[in-house]
């Protein structure tokens, strides 16, 4: 309906969710805080269920928080791409593969290009590695015009194959006592926090900074919402999109160092699956699949969420296999409350 | 039709009916009786209620109050989809057919003809369509996919879809909206022949010269109510005008006390052997400041591809200067950078992003000087929107409200909002009222006359003559080229021959 307001009659009824019209913007913020309640109440929960374990520092900070960091790094990267209006599904392959060519050349049996490597280059080439995924992908994107869902599925399998080939369905381990980086990734600490969580933070501070107030950052929605509208209002939308896709891809590299770091080893199964954890917490955290809606706050706030009823079930005792039913009941659950919530079709 | 419209009741009545959406009345008094065998014109400004009224007519919509009936029978159930689809049906500006079927199996989209084994039977689906089709003499193959139809054809089709279900009463919203001159009578010889076969007809539109070559009664509908109902032959144009506007009012005449623009004024556009492949041939063309230059003809003279080729949209030849500097060609950035204030033809399309707010989307091209180093302070790009939301007397609850919650005049103000953000020397506008209600057409034009009074100049692209009327000069383009040139006073019947490319 496009019918202006002719307000008369008893004054506006004091929910917001009660119509379309004046309500909207406040709405959105709201759609922002809506998992705070869920997320305080997982703690609570966790807190009595099992009261000298679960707010500890020793679990929640140095292992559900710290956990949770590289999956988070990873739906910073979605986030960006799904404003955009794009979908990038190789990223979870670019968890696995750019810390493994990264790491091989250092401490690989290889002599090729000069390997071994020094441990410094770990953090660089994982980096570029990731980038060029994001130019290749962008190039058949923007400029092949390919669907971005299909380009990433197939660079999703090409580059697990890629990484089976290089680390030859071994493990490489023990990385902490041959690579300083890594060792520093996993253990150092700010402040008593680990240096994991740190980063989590201030990318995801300076990624809601740029989004919200820079002009590279409204103009990802303005691609992702209306790409036409945008492209006549001056925005260089191949670019932009090209960029989002590079910057995913290094925040992907970025959180494979991290998972490295943790486990201390580059499994050739690294990353495989989490795409759907990745894609679980940005719906849930409202992000839209649509492309130009949502907020990195909420995409956050979905991975603290995915994250706690993990927890919460791991303390439980609740089998692994059984956590990833859970998981896809949560999504549903979470888009039917948003379907309440706002009152939209989700298509 | 005449004898028997005093003893049957209409074919549909709506009386008293109210709708409100949470604290906005969308319909507060919805009053429509219209005969059988009449096409009954419904109009009203933007937000007058009509879109509710029609939703309602169609079962889509409950109403909170009033009472619809056909023939005198209160409505069916709302649940009761097929009793409704054999009362009315409505084409809307928006197709609602399946773009990559045939025209038959949108025609008999879930009721397919079946054959043996219960299968569908593909000869006996061509026949039935073909049937249906010949029987209201709509001169469409069904073998087409539908997305290959043109707009009118469309719209045939659609309204032969809900003949076949028995529907013989058809609402069509803005059928005219997207067509050019001769689509337009052809439409009308066709809606003329099924009402002569007994098909009643609400027809919907802003433009009202067709009410008059269509329509024997005309309903008007204001700020939710209903207004008045009279034979058109008992109104004047001017009536009808006051009617939707609620003040005595004329027809939007902008600009009439121009000053005259010398031809020693500064050029601040000059378009030299402009060319975009496919589209537009060779155009010379000067805009000089203080000038609005109209560019009036058909849909396939090129004049909507030359605009956007000017904004940077598409590949051009040639060379076009601004102030004297050359402009790159396909270049947004570049054109906006240049001075190239622009308006797209259809705000749904390239317009305003709908999900970003009033401020956003009004600032789109000027985001790089909301602030230091690439930032955007939302403090100054409000102040900005606020201004503009100002001057453009967009009625919106804010500079945060989303675009896709205006009507369509506020938010065709927000893209005219957009195109002069930057402060533009030019202002290429593509059809800038399309789709807008009368008094949005006043302040938007009002807009263009005051904007290039001083400065700046214009070229309007457009084949109202409403628009035109603004213009200080209008220039004709068929075929790719500029075929002709008119000073104000133009005459009316001469330049509309022109752009049909009607010989006189």
């Amino acid at each position: 309906m496009t019918e202006t307001s002719t307000t008369t009659g008893p004054e506006a009824p004091a929910l917001p969710a009660a119509g379309p019209g004046r309500g909207r913007p406040r709405l959105a913020r709201l759609r922002d805080l809506a998992l705070i309640p869920p997320i305080v109440a997982l703690l609570v929960y966790g807190y009595v269920t099992n009261p000298d374990v679960f707010l500890t520092k020793s679990y929640f900070v140095d292992s559900v928080l710290k956990n949770l960091a590289p999956l988070a790094l990873v739906v910073l990267a979605e986030a960006l791409v799904l404003i955009v209006g794009k979908f990038d599904l190789s990223l979870e392959s670019v968890v696995g593969i750019a810390p493994a060519i990264a790491v091989f050349m250092v401490v690989g049996k290889t002599s090729a290009l000069g390997a071994p490597w020094p441990a410094w280059t770990v953090l660089p080439v994982a980096l570029v590695f990731g980038a060029l995924v994001g130019v290749f992908n962008g190039l058949l994107i923007v400029r092949f015009k390919l669907s971005a869902f299909i380009v990433t599925l197939a660079m999703l399998i090409t580059l697990r194959g890629l990484q089976l080939t290089i680390v030859g369905g071994a493990t490489m381990s023990n990385l902490a006592k041959q690579i300083p980086l890594l060792d520093n990734l996993a253990n150092l600490r700010f402040a008593g926090v680990p240096v994991a969580i740190w980063i989590v933070a201030i990318l995801f501070t300076a990624g809601i900074l740029v989004l919200g107030y820079t002009r590279v950052g409204r103009s990802l929605y303005a691609v992702g919402g209306n790409p036409a509208a945008a492209r006549a209002a001056g925005i260089r939308v191949d670019r932009v999109i090209w960029m989002t896709f590079v910057a995913a891809g290094l925040l992907a590299a970025l959180a494979g160092l991290m998972l490295s770091a943790q486990l201390g080893s580059v499994a050739a199964s690294q990353g495989e699956g989490m795409i759907f954890q990745v894609f679980a917490a940005a719906v849930i955290g409202g992000i839209s699949l649509e492309g130009g809606k949502g907020s990195l706050f909420g995409a956050l706030c979905g991975v603290l969420l995915l994250g706690l009823i993990q927890a919460v079930l791991t303390l439980a005792q609740v089998p692994g296999e059984q956590i990833q039913a859970v998981y896809g009941l949560v999504i549903l659950v979470a888009l039917v409350l948003a379907r309440l919530t706002t009152g939209k079709a989700q298509d | 039709m005449g004898q028997q419209e005093l003893v049957t009741a209409p074919v549909v009545e709506a009386i008293g009916v109210a709708k409100r959406f949470g604290p906005t009345v969308a319909l507060a008094d919805g009053n429509l009786s219209v005969s059988a065998g009449e096409t009954h014109a419904l109009v009203g400004r933007n937000g007058a209620g009509k879109s509710t009224l029609v939703a309602v007519l169609t079962g889509l919509l409950r109403p909170d109050a009033g009472e619809v009936r056909f023939a005198g029978r209160p409505a069916p159930p709302l649940a009761d989809r097929a009793a409704w689809r054999s009362l009315v049906a409505c084409v809307y500006q928006k197709p609602s057919v399946v773009a990559d079927l045939s025209v038959a199996e949108n025609l008999f989209l879930n009721r397919q003809p079946r054959g043996r084994f219960g299968l569908l039977s593909r000869p006996a689906l061509r026949r039935q369509a073909t049937e249906l089709l010949e029987s209201w003499a709509i001169p469409v193959n069904p073998e087409l996919p539908a997305g290959q139809l043109t707009v009118e054809q469309r719209q045939l089709v659609e309204i032969a879809g809900a003949l076949s279900l028995g529907a013989r009463f058809v609402i069509l919203d803005e059928p005219t909206a997207q067509l050019e001159g001769a689509a337009i009578a052809r439409l009308f010889d066709r809606l003329r022949d099924l009402r002569e076969q007994g098909v009643t007809f609400v027809f919907i539109s802003h433009h009202l010269p067709e009410i008059y070559q269509i329509c024997q009664r005309v309903t008007v509908f204001r700020d939710a109510r209903h207004v008045l109902t009279a034979p058109v032959g008992e109104l004047r144009e001017e009536e009808l005008v006051a009617a939707m506007v609620g003040e005595a009012r004329g027809l939007v005449r902008v600009g009439a006390d121009r000053p005259a623009v010398g031809s020693d004024a500064d050029p601040v556009l000059e378009l030299t052997g402009v060319g975009v492949p496919g589209f537009v041939e060779h155009v010379d063309l000067t805009v000089r400041r203080g000038e609005i230059v109209g560019v009036a003809g058909s849909a396939a003279s090129g004049k909507r591809q030359l605009a956007e080729a000017l904004a940077g949209l598409r590949p051009r030849t040639g060379e076009v200067r601004l102030a004297g500097r050359r402009v790159p060609a396909a270049n947004v950035p570049a054109a906006l950078r240049a001075g190239i204030g622009y308006l797209p033809g259809d705000r749904n399309v390239d317009g305003f992003v709908p999900g970003l707010s009033v401020a956003e989307n009004a600032t789109m091209t000027i985001a790089g000087n909301l602030g230091p180093a690439g930032t955007v302070l939302p403090g100054r790009r409000d102040a900005v929107a606020r201004r503009l939301i100002a001057d453009l007397e967009v009625h919106t609850a804010g500079p945060h409200q989303p675009v896709s919650e205006l009507s369509g005049g506020n938010s065709q103000k927000v893209v005219m909002a957009r195109a002069l953000a930057s402060d533009p020397r030019v202002l290429v506008l593509v059809a800038p009222t399309a789709g807008v209600d009368v008094r949005s057409k006043e302040s938007l034009l009002g807009a263009v006359d005051r904007e290039t009074r001083a400065q700046r100049g214009a070229l309007l692209v457009s084949d109202e003559l409403a628009d035109l009327c603004v213009c200080d000069r209008v220039v004709v383009m068929a075929g790719g080229r500029v075929i002709a040139e008119h000073p104000r006073g133009w005459d009316e019947a001469d330049l509309v021959a022109e752009i049909e490319g009607i010989g006189r």
